[in-house]
C-alpha cells in the first residue's frame, strides 16, 4: 500500500426555518432528537447523545444500559455561530484520547433571513484520524470495524 | 453518499466487512437475488470501495484494503443520515414556534 494522500472532508449544508439560536440549541443541545441513533459505537443501544456545552466538553453516547462512550472533544464553543468539535474514533472502533488523532468537525450557522438558517457542517483532518494502518487492518483482517458494522447491519435489518 | 445511499449496496458493503465473500455467499445472506447482487457489487466496485479477486472458479469480492476511501464514503452516509434527522428535527421545532405564535390554528 502507498502512504494515505490526504482524503477530502466531508461537506454537507441543510437550511432550516427557525432562527440561527434555536438552530445552534437544536444542533447541540438535542443531539438526540436528530442523530441516527445507529451510528453508534457503544455495545449497548443508544439512549442518549451529548454534546457538553462548552469548550473541552464531552461528546459521548449513553447506552440504555447506562455504558458510556466518548466519541469527542469540544473545540470551540461559539454560540450561536460557529462550533468545532472532533471525532476521534480509531480504525478500531474506539476512542482514541490522543488529539494528535482526532479529525474535526467544524459547523457554521449563518442567518438566511427572518427565521431561517443554514448549517453547514464540515468532517476534516481523516488523515489524522486513521493515522497508521487501523482502518486497513481492522478492514483486511477483521476487528473493530467490521463488529461495529455487524451490530449495524443487525440495526437495519431489524428496522426493515 | 449515492454509492452506499442504498440500503441493500450497504447491507453488501457491511457483510463484506466482516469477510470476503461470492456472489452466491452474499446472495444467501440477503433477500436479494444473485444477478441483483452482482449489480451491486459493480456499483461498489466502480466507485472504488470493493475489489474482488478469482480463487479457483469463483470471485471473492472484499472491502479496498485502501479502506480510507471506504471510510470517508461511509462517514458520508452517516453526515447525510444526520442532517436529514437534522433538518427533520428542525422543522418539527419550527411548527412548535408556529403553533407558540398563533401563526399555526390547525393545532388540536
Amino acid at each position: 500500500m502507498t502512504a494515505t494522500e490526504p482524503i477530502p472532508p466531508i461537506a454537507g449544508t441543510v437550511t432550516v426555518g427557525v432562527p440561527m439560536e434555536q438552530a445552534f440549541g437544536l444542533f447541540t443541545g438535542e443531539f438526540t432528537a436528530w442523530w441516527p441513533h445507529r451510528y453508534h459505537i457503544g455495545q449497548a443501544d443508544v439512549a442518549e447523545v451529548i454534546l457538553e456545552p462548552h469548550e473541552g466538553g464531552r461528546w459521548y453516547e449513553r447506552g440504555v444500559d447506562g455504558s458510556e462512550c466518548d466519541w469527542g472533544r469540544v473545540l470551540v464553543w461559539g454560540p450561536p455561530h460557529r462550533l468545532v468539535f472532533t471525532w476521534q474514533i480509531n480504525g478500531s472502533w474506539q476512542f482514541d484520547p490522543d488529539p494528535e488523532h482526532a479529525s474535526e468537525i467544524e459547523v457554521l450557522f449563518t442567518e438566511e433571513g427572518p427565521g431561517q438558517t443554514t448549517v453547514a457542517v464540515e468532517h476534516r483532518h481523516f488523515d489524522r484520524l486513521i493515522g497508521g494502518q487501523g482502518v486497513y487492518e481492522a478492514i483486511r483482517g477483521g476487528g473493530g470495524w467490521p463488529l461495529l458494522l455487524q451490530g449495524y447491519a443487525k440495526t437495519v435489518a431489524n428496522a426493515q | 453518499m449515492g454509492l452506499l445511499g442504498d440500503p441493500t449496496r450497504r447491507a453488501i458493503f457491511e457483510l463484506l466487512a466482516r469477510r470476503p465473500a461470492s456472489v452466491q455467499e452474499l446472495a444467501d445472506q440477503l433477500p436479494i437475488s444473485r444477478p441483483a447482487v452482482s449489480q451491486h457489487l459493480r456499483v461498489l466496485k466502480d466507485g472504488g470501495l470493493v475489489v474482488s479477486r478469482a480463487e479457483g472458479t469463483r470471485r471473492i469480492y472484499q472491502l479496498n484494503p485502501d479502506g480510507v476511501g471506504a471510510l470517508r464514503t461511509w462517514l458520508d452516509g452517516v453526515w447525510g443520515d444526520a442532517l436529514a434527522g437534522f433538518h427533520k428535527a428542525a422543522e418539527a421545532a419550527a411548527s412548535e414556534l408556529d403553533r407558540d405564535s398563533g401563526v399555526n390554528q390547525e393545532d388540536s
